[in-house]
């Protein structure tokens, strides 16, 4: 029994929103949401949730003998989880099926592999964990960006427990050997290696609907006899490629869905192969040998190299410049900082700032939200400058002396709220009281020796012995022990002197004593 | 005095220096008496319109707030001619834009860095028809109104400027603002050096915009220096001071070149200096506004020279961008390896920015308060910035003398020399 391996990419890039040098220091938010939000919803409904619905039925009527394998990048994640949240939903569904295997990759779909050792062992265990949280299950298999692969990168994977990588299989890339065996790595034969048939790959990724191509129309029929045609002895075929590929790449009307749906039946009745997940592959197959790769490799253009994203001036001044950032960010805990920090390190804004001519930057240019490299670059530039500017200032140390300062004029600022507070709730309890209190002279008996002391400083002695000839004892008894001894003899003439009040006299007297009991509450 | 004007632009729709001189030197022109004809090219949108058309001074679109300019605007006559005719452009540049298809043309100006032309009409694809078609329309309205005088603007306008002598018999003045050699090196257009020559060998004077251009003129195109006059540019004071209230949000010290980013301008040495600059102090903020055919050019050098964090471009900048640009910035540079005269320092310096400018500029002849090195002068350059950054007292002193000397460059007094030149013409 043969097996092909069929897995397919899924990554959304943020892309950015025009960013001129006048919003450095200004602005903060980098990304174009509508573009995003629009890109993500439109290849939602035209490809992920149609080309999932036809597996779920492939898997319902093939049973074990059809499974496949997905690579979902954290920003894609991210992006589903906001505009397209029934996209998520939907490869739940394929999840518990259990024909499903879903691999780990860079979290930002970024060139960490070719940056840092830390990052790159970073964004893996942040992927894996996301994926494990989503789909309930823990990654085994690993796909770098692009399918980036080198001897150095195989080593660094293997170290993270992972038992097998996916890369590209291209003639110039392998020379003699075939890519339909399993290998392992050059010194490294733990760590298994699946290469992708590029042939096969591509008659579907790309020359599906080239109309010039003189295999055009590709059917399911023709496709199985080719991998029927395949040498009997050769065990894996690898079929490896962007999800986007139906029906956003290969419109619908091309029939790209129909050859998807017919393919599965055709081949598990025609053929010797079944599908299998990678996993499961590794565990039945043995490996052939091994396959060196000194230096890296990708799946992407004639070259299968990285000069589409890294190697002109531009592209390796921003790769660069982010790197460079990378251990100050690590000291930063803002989560906004992290978020941008893994936004920034997606491939694809290297990609929009590449300068050769390519076949596959057709598909690219689709996606290419800029006019030319140069755009590209500036833009980037500018969001990555005031990105800089903000880990700079987060990652600071933390300054004592300033933060002194700074809690003081925050509790000056404070206390004098306070007091203006109290100053205006005091005004207001008073000018309450004036209004309800209705003083009266009865008052007094109850008032602090202090206060009567001042009171009788404050009225006139004849008209407060008239207004005590008339008030009750407890207001004389407590007025007139208070008296200062000058103030009581003068009492005690009057006392003799006064014999009768007028009426309105005493009112009047009364009144103005009252007044000024009023003003020494006020006071 | 009546003065029938070849000329260019009228506000609002200004792309560039010359358009600026022309406005302002007509409103120094209209105060000092004179009366005005102006005539300029406008690409009307159909091509069945009348050759010319008159516009009420009235009517000319000129910004409602220049009450200064209502007051004069009766002794001022605007001629419309339909013309694709623009300044700035070369016969190969106009060629490749004229043959643009629509969605070419839709795609540059969606460009964010491209500068937008706009062409509606369909009259000649090519630029010296169209030189020629204009000529033929001014020697109709020479002989249709009556002046003293003839006064055109740079070269595409020089043969109307003849037709016109021609017809009338009266006295040509051309105006150089710009010559072949300033706008391409020694790689000169031979049709368009030998329209100049003819322009300026039939003027009865000629007006240089600065010492610089005078000699060019006498020394590459052969003119008689006895009928060659120097008037330097002038600019309008600023109508709404403090206009712009922008924040310095940025931390490091900005050093700005604003101008097309073209082989005339110098813009490799402005990223030569930065790149010397940053080696020493990475706090410090390039940015190069504008765009032109050597702006990719640029991008790719501050890429290699690893300073792209700390330089950076803003594409083709207009209007109230510009007054923001100059408000964010600490020091202005024009490295310009061959400038006739340069009117974007003194803008700068009219916004309370210190200037350095090269000494291959004409501006450089009449600034007192700028720092002036020769463009290809990098560690000259490099040390007139580096003062300027870190030494307050210097920029200080610059920004308040520098103010005082723009606001005493009015085109009334450039006016009262032009004058000057009419009246010589006149009754030679």
């Amino acid at each position: 029994m043969r097996s092909i391996c069929f897995y397919f990419q899924v990554h959304q890039p943020f892309r950015l929103k025009t960013y001129r040098f006048f919003d450095m220091g200004v602005d903060h938010h980098y990304y174009d949401e509508f573009q995003n939000r629009t890109i993500v919803q439109r290849i939602a409904e035209k490809c992920y949730l149609q080309a999932n619905e036809i597996l779920l039925g492939l898997i319902k009527e093939h049973g074990k003998k059809f499974n496949i394998a997905f690579s979902i990048s954290g920003l894609a994640i991210e992006q589903f989880e906001k505009y397209a949240p029934e996209v998520i939903d939907s490869f739940k569904t394929l999840a518990a099926s259990g024909n499903v295997e879903f691999l780990t990759e860079t979290y930002a779909h970024s060139l960490a592999s070719m940056a840092s050792k830390e990052e790159f062992k970073r964004q893996v265990g942040q992927h894996s964990k996301k994926i494990e949280e989503l789909f309930g299950q823990k990654p085994v298999t690993f796909r770098n960006t692009e399918l980036i692969y080198s001897d150095e990168i195989g080593d660094q994977v293997a170290e993270m427990g992972y038992e097998t990588i996916l890369t590209e299989g291209a003639k110039h890339v392998l020379g003699w050997k075939s890519p339909n065996y399993l290998y392992h790595h050059a010194t490294n034969p733990k760590l298994k290696i699946l290469l992708k048939n590029y042939l096969l790959s591509d008659d579907i990724a790309f020359r599906f609907s080239d109309q010039g191509w003189s295999e055009w129309p590709l059917t399911a029929d023709k496709y199985t006899q080719w991998l029927n045609d395949i040498d009997k002895k050769q065990n894996v075929v690898n079929l490896f490629m962007d999800y986007e590929t139906f029906g956003e790449h290969q419109w619908e009307d091309t029939g790209i869905f129909d050859f998807l749906a017919a393919l599965p039946g055709k081949v598990l009745k025609e053929t010797d192969f079944v599908f299998a997940k990678p996993k499961d592959v590794v565990s039945k197959t043995e490996a052939v040998g091994e396959v060196n790769i000194p230096n890296p490799i990708s799946w992407a253009d004639e070259e299968r190299d990285l000069t589409a994203w890294l190697g002109n001036d531009m592209q390796d001044e921003a790769f660069e410049k982010l790197y460079s950032m990378e251990e100050k960010v690590r000291l930063c805990k803002d989560e906004k900082i992290q978020m941008d920090w893994n936004y920034l390190q997606a491939s694809d804004h290297f990609y929009y700032m590449c300068t050769k001519w390519f076949s596959d930057g057709d598909v690219h240019r689709y996606f290419n939200p800029y006019p030319s490299p140069y755009e590209a670059f500036i833009n980037y530039m500018n969001v990555l400058s005031d990105f800089m500017m903000q880990v700079e200032e987060k990652s600071k140390p933390i300054d004592f002396e300033s933060i002194k300062d700074k809690a003081k004029e925050f509790t000056d600022a404070a206390s004098e709220k306070v007091k203006d507070a109290g100053k205006k709730t005091k005004y207001k309890a008073e000018k309450k009281w004036d209004e309800v209190k209705d003083y009266s002279l009865d008052d007094i008996a109850k008032m602090s020796n202090a206060k009567v002391k001042k009171l009788i400083q404050s009225i006139d002695m004849e008209e407060l012995t008239s207004v005590l000839k008339n008030a009750t004892d407890e207001v004389r008894n407590k007025i007139i022990p208070n008296m200062t001894t000058t103030a009581k003899k003068q009492y005690d003439k009057m006392e003799a002197e006064i014999k009768k009040v007028k009426k309105s006299d005493l009112k009047e007297y009364k009144d103005k004593i009252e007044k000024e009991l009023r003003n020494l509450w006020k006071k | 005095m009546k003065v029938l004007m070849f000329g260019w632009e009228f506000p609002p729709h200004i792309t560039g220096g010359l358009g600026t001189a022309c406005y302002g030197m007509t409103k120094g022109l209209l105060k000092q008496g004179a009366e005005v004809l102006f005539v300029v090219p406008k690409a009307y949108g159909d091509e069945d319109q009348q050759a010319v058309r008159m516009i009420n001074a009235s009517d000319v679109s000129v910004d409602i707030q220049d009450t200064e300019f209502k007051k004069f605007a009766k002794n001022l006559t605007y001629l419309e001619i339909g013309s694709n005719l623009v300044p700035y452009l070369d016969p190969e540049e106009f060629e490749k834009v004229m043959n643009e298809t629509k969605t070419e043309r839709e795609k540059r100006t969606k460009s964010i860095y491209a500068k937008k032309y706009e062409f509606s009409g369909k009259y000649g694809v090519d630029l010296m028809e169209e030189v020629s078609r204009f000529a033929l329309v001014a020697g109709t309205i020479a002989a249709e109104y009556d002046f003293d005088v003839i006064h055109a603007h740079d070269w595409h306008t020089y043969y109307a400027g003849i037709a016109a002598q021609r017809v009338s018999g009266k006295p040509l003045v051309v105006h150089i603002h710009a010559t072949e050699f300033d706008r391409t090196g020694e790689d000169v257009n031979t049709i368009v050096f030998d329209i100049e020559k003819t322009g300026m060998m039939a003027a009865d004077r000629v007006i240089a915009v600065s010492n610089l251009t005078r000699n060019t003129v006498i020394e590459r195109h052969g003119i008689n220096p006895d009928k060659v006059f120097v008037v330097h540019n002038a600019i309008e004071p600023v109508e709404k001071p403090e206009s712009i209230n922008v924040k310095k949000v940025l931390k490091e010290k900005v050093v700005t070149f604003l101008g097309r980013i073209t082989f005339q301008k110098g813009p490799e040495y402005f990223i030569e200096v930065a790149h010397k600059i940053l080696q020493r102090d990475r706090n410090v903020r390039f940015v190069m506004a504008g765009s032109g055919d050597m702006l990719n050019k640029m991008i790719k050098r501050v890429a290699k020279l690893k300073i792209a964090d700390r330089f950076h471009f803003t594409g083709f900048l207009k209007g109230e961008a510009v007054d923001r640009m100059f408000a964010l910035s600490d020091v202005f540079v024009m490295p310009s390896v061959s400038e006739p005269f340069g009117l974007v320092p003194l803008e700068a310096m009219r916004t309370n920015v210190p200037v350095i400018v090269s000494r291959q500029s004409g501006v450089a002849e009449i600034l007192k308060h700028a720092i002036i090195v020769d463009f290809w002068d990098v560690d000259g350059m490099a040390d007139a910035i580096w003062g300027l950054i870190k030494y307050d007292a210097v920029s200080k002193m610059f920004i308040k003398y520098g103010k005082e000397e723009v606001d005493s460059l009015k085109w009334e007094y450039a006016a009262v020399k032009i004058m000057d030149v009419y009246r010589d013409a006149v009754n030679h």
